[in-house]
């Protein structure tokens, strides 16, 4: 039960105040801009943009200074203003062999068609602190080397599912819900998983796709192919009816291969889970298609034992603004809860006092 | 069917000016109609507009879709006094790009304009887009692998 409580109008003013001086810092420092957090802090502003489920780069970093860095608290924000805005519509889907690739690695395949580029990642990078980047000098350019002609980079999958080793993906079904418009309702459908997965919180996928690698729901991943770069997205105005490019943005999707005996109907065939999020944000995407993949177990014939292939659990439990909503309310005043329950906990215990009172007076009558 | 044809191309070539003004950074368009000098008299039929499109992406890429995320779009519509529509629809908050795109579109469809338009605008800011592309798939292909096969011995 809530109460409105008055009072603390001043205090609340007050404190407001306080977080956006304590949000300055110290003003011998200068202001950090928007377009410096978006070009040197781009992947707080790709996670923002992914799990805010809403690809503008300067909202995201504006999110982020006004929420002082805390991601999660910037996704908020975005999935905040997103609500005062109309739906124009759906782009067509994206067509991900379109991508210019500025990253793309297989490690099925050591000669993958196209080859392995490894584009800017931590991989190899020693995570030792880089002191030099204290000093503030200037980088110099990446290098380059000369660019094929047609860079053609055929989808690993697409080469594995021409021999028939591995299961092809569902075609176009019955148009699908999208649960920023109806609310989820389970079962759910493969695409419904999906969109709950992409906009889910990191963190969360990552642990539960790293419980799947440690035995509870193991699916025996591989990572068919990861590839990070700009893809068009294709629009068809009302007002034009046909299709014309409205932008061209930053996407990781990783492909999963994982293992399948096979069935009475399907000879053994690899299976898949998929991953896509905005921006690069490979463990994202990678925590996304392994958790896709055990949300399988079903569908496939599993025994679905552990928390990554229970659906209810997954999808329920996946949205960071719904967990820290429900956690953080905590905070606000449940004085009246209390009360009542602090009732029933003293009238408890005059009881149990009353009882065992009883009990002494009755032995010292024996 | 010659009719169908041209009808066709017309309906290219205007999908192409569309996309390749959308795909442009906004201070490009800016730049580039301001330098374009005097254009006939028009009207904003459609104030600018943003919006969000909610983004399709498809199962293992190639598979069914699915919503992944939406991201917001600016759009306006503008006529010209001899009647000619233009609509701009470009991804990003951009409501002054949104409104230069219409008038293009619009003016593009117009006697006369598409020439001009295509050559000091469209296709300066289709090359810029290229290099653009072309800087970053360069970069990358300065961290293409390549493997060095070391061949192992006969009976070893």
């Amino acid at each position: 039960m809530y109460v409105a409580v008055k009072g603390g109008e001043t205090a609340i003013e007050h404190s407001l105040e306080l977080l956006a001086d304590r949000r300055r810092g110290a003003r011998d420092v200068p202001e950090l801009s928007t377009r410096q957090i978006h070009e040197q802090l781009a992947l707080a502003v790709d996670r923002v943009m992914t799990e805010g489920s809403c690809y503008d780069r300067e909202l995201a970093a504006l999110a982020i200074k006004q929420a002082r860095g805390d991601l999660v608290e910037a996704i908020f924000l975005l999935r905040a203003y997103r609500t005062t805005l109309p739906r124009f519509g759906d782009s067509l889907p994206l067509d991900t062999r379109r991508m210019a690739a500025e990253r793309r690695i297989s490690s099925t395949f050591k000669d993958v068609p196209g080859g392995q580029v490894l584009g800017p990642t931590f991989d190899y990078s020693h995570r030792l602190l880089d002191f030099a980047l204290m000093a503030n000098g200037e980088h110099p350019a990446a290098p380059t080397a000369p660019v094929d002609a047609a860079p053609d980079l055929p989808r690993v999958g697409d080469i594995l599912e021409r021999e028939g080793m591995l299961e092809p993906p569902p075609s176009e079904g019955s148009p699908h819900r999208d649960i920023t418009r109806t609310p989820l309702t389970l079962p759910a459908s493969r695409p419904v998983r999906l969109q709950n997965l992409a906009r889910g919180d990191e963190g969360f996928l990552l642990a539960l796709a790293y419980s799947t690698q440690r035995g509870y729901g193991n699916n025996h991943p591989f990572v068919g192919e990861i590839r990070f770069g700009a893809v068009p997205v294709s629009f068809v105005p009302e007002e034009l009816g046909f299709a014309i490019e409205i932008a061209e943005i930053d996407v990781t999707e990783c492909d999963m291969v994982n293992q399948f005996a096979g069935s009475h109907d399907v000879p053994p065939q690899f299976t898949r889970g998929y991953g896509l999020a905005f921006g690069h944000a490979e463990r994202k995407a990678m925590a996304m298609a392994l958790v896709d993949r055990a949300l399988r177990a079903q569908e496939l014939s599993e025994t679905a034992t552990s928390p990554a292939q229970d659906e209810e659990f997954v999808l329920a439990h996946s949205d960071s603004v719904e967990a820290s909503g429900f956690v953080q309310h905590l905070k606000l005043p449940h004085y009246v809860d209390f009360q009542s329950e602090l009732v029933v906990v003293r009238l408890l215990r005059a009881e149990v006092e009353a009882r065992r009172r009883q009990a002494a007076f009755d032995r010292a009558a024996e | 069917m010659s009719f169908t044809t041209s009808v066709d191309a017309a309906q290219e070539r205007r999908q192409r000016w569309l996309s390749v003004l959308a795909k442009s950074p906004a201070d490009r368009i800016d730049a580039v109609w301001q330098a374009f000098g005097p254009v006939p008299e028009h009207t904003v039929l459609r104030r600018p507009e943003i919006g969000l499109v909610m983004v399709q992406g498809r199962i293992s890429g190639t598979g069914a879709p699915f919503p992944a995320g939406e991201m917001t779009v600016t759009r306006a519509a503008v006529r010209l006094c001899s009647g000619e529509l233009g609509i701009g629809y470009v991804g990003g908050r951009h409501p002054r790009q949104a409104v230069i795109v219409a008038t293009i579109d619009a003016l593009a469809q117009a006697d006369g304009w598409q020439q001009r338009l295509e050559e000091e605008i469209v296709a300066p800011l289709a090359e810029e887009a290229g290099a653009r592309r072309r800087r970053r798939a360069s970069a990358a292909a300065a961290t293409k692998v390549d493997f060095f096969t070391v061949a192992r011995e006969a009976g070893t």
